[in-house]
């Protein structure tokens, strides 16, 4: 350092008068500068810059707010809208309820209405059978009665012994009831 | 040390680690009046251009969606005034259009000082000290004005014991008188400091051994002088909010 | 012999920057320890932190002041 500072002063000393910032001479000069300076630039700040900047700064905190806003309402359109979607799909799915209980009614309306035909067909179809089955009952009944009273007359008669219808019809009833 | 000795020495290095700071008349003549224009009075005026470029034609589109220029002169803006709301108070919002002239002429005048063979306005006491003594100026009349004798009570520290109280109140006072000193003093010191380390280096760039090293250093300090011209604006800037607090608050 | 008296006090005075450094550096690391012990406040404090370096730091520059004008106007 001690080298550093002799050779620097020693050189300084000769070319310059010490320290610039002292020469007093030179301060009338830089003071008049300076205030042309500090009021040029305060008039153009506070006249110009300034207020345009503060303009600018406060129309985008207005946009800004809008948008917001804006948003803010359009958010609020969205959860309206998905409240409108969400409603009309119960909607529908109360519809397709009603509808589905209403075809269920009805088809079982057509089920029961065709089942109780189905029943009385088949009532009547059992009754004529069974009329039926009497009446082939009763003729067999019939023959049995007839072959029994022809069977009887010829063994009476092949006994030899001759007998009128009237007694033999007589005894094949009472056996047949007995 | 011992390479620069050596080097002194050797090449005869030469010095001039002020001379950056001369103020001479650029156009005709030795003679120096008041008006005369100077390299001073020229990066005064590219000062005002740069702030005028930056802060006016930087914002002239006014677009809602800024671009680069108005970007910073946005952050400038945004800035300076959070720092006097802030630090200042709500109420001192009224001198912001003049803590932003400061912090921009500062600013750029250090900013611009950093361009080679360029001129430093801030580095001169003709200058920090004008600019001080307005601060000073303002925030006494400022005190004076909006508190009466109130503002004495800066002086009179109430919470302290009563025996203490004069004592204080001498320090007080003479703290209060040395702020334009040490407010000066700081701003161009720092920016002289800078310039004549980097000189002083640039010096030793004459030795072909060293001159790596020098450039290395004085890339370094470069570095470190953006960085100080900038923080040197905002610490002049913040410490004009403090005074200003405390001549609108003067309760301790 | 005047002049080198002069450099001597140049040079003594520029140990006032290294006690400023000190100073700065004081200032900077009890900042960070506190800003790590309580990282949500540290923003809050930064502009304190440039006023109190910038404090430090302005004694250091008054004895590089000392000695420039020790060495260029005495």
């Amino acid at each position: 350092m001690a080298t550093e500072t002799h050779d620097a002063a020693g050189t300084a000393a000769d070319a310059a008068p010490g320290m610039p910032q002292l020469d007093f001479s030179t301060w009338a000069n830089q003071i008049f500068w300076l205030v042309v300076t500090l009021v040029v630039i305060y008039l153009v700040l506070s006249r110009v810059a300034l207020p345009r900047i503060a303009a600018v700064l406060a129309e985008r905190q207005g946009t800004i707010t809008n948008d917001i806003a804006a948003a803010e309402d359009l958010k609020q359109k969205a959860v309206e809208a998905e409240a409108a979607y969400n409603q009309a799909l119960a909607d529908a799915r109360s519809e397709a309820n009603n509808i589905i209980a209403a075809t269920k009614a009805d088809i079982q309306k057509d089920l029961d209405v065709a089942l109780a035909k189905a029943d009385a067909e088949i009532a009547a179809q059992t009754a004529e059978g069974e009329k039926a089955i009497a009446a082939i009952r009763e003729g067999a009944l019939e023959s049995v009665k007839a072959v029994a009273k022809d069977t009887a007359k010829e063994l009476v008669a092949a006994m030899g012994g001759t007998a009128d219808a009237k007694t033999i019809t007589a005894a094949v009833t009472a056996r047949m009831k007995g | 040390m011992a390479t620069e000795a050596h080097g002194a020495e050797e090449g005869g290095l030469v010095f001039h680690p002020m001379d950056q700071f001369i103020v001479k008349p650029l156009f005709g003549g030795e003679h120096m009046g008041m008006f005369t224009f100077t390299n001073a009075s020229l990066w005064m005026m590219l000062a005002i251009v740069a702030v005028i470029a930056l802060m006016v034609f930087g914002t002239s589109r006014r677009a809602r969606i800024p671009g680069r220029a108005q970007s910073v002169a946005e952050l400038a803006y945004g800035f300076v005034y959070k720092m006097v709301e802030d630090v200042a108070g709500k109420d001192a919002v009224g001198f912001f259009p003049y803590i932003m002239t400061l912090f921009m002429f500062i600013v750029f005048s250090n900013f611009l000082g950093l361009l080679p063979m360029s001129f430093t306005p801030t580095s001169h006491f003709a200058v920090t000290v004008v600019l001080a003594m307005l601060v000073f100026l303002t925030v006494t009349i400022v005190g004076f004005v909006k508190n009466g004798t109130k503002f004495l009570g800066l002086f009179w520290v109430s919470s302290a014991p009563l025996a203490l109280r004069p004592v204080l109140a001498i320090i007080e006072i003479i703290s209060y008188f040395v702020r334009p000193v040490s407010h000066s003093i700081r701003l161009a010191g720092n920016v002289m400091a800078g310039h004549a380390v980097i000189k002083v280096f640039a010096g030793f760039a004459a030795i072909a051994v060293i001159s790596p090293v020098s450039v290395l250093a004085i890339t370094a300090m470069y570095g470190l002088e953006v960085l100080v011209s900038f923080i040197q604006a905002y610490v002049f800037t913040i410490l004009t909010c403090v005074y200003l607090k405390d001549a609108l608050h003067p309760s301790h | 012999m005047e002049g080198d008296l002069a450099h001597i006090g140049a040079g003594l005075a520029a140990i006032g920057s290294g006690a400023a450094a000190i100073g700065v550096g004081n200032v900077a690391g009890n900042f960070l320890a506190g800003a790590l012990r309580n990282p949500s406040a540290a923003a809050s404090q930064t502009a304190t932190l440039f006023i109190g370096i910038a404090f430090a730091e302005a004694l250091g520059i008054f004895s590089f002041l000392v000695a420039l004008l020790l060495m260029f106007a005495v």
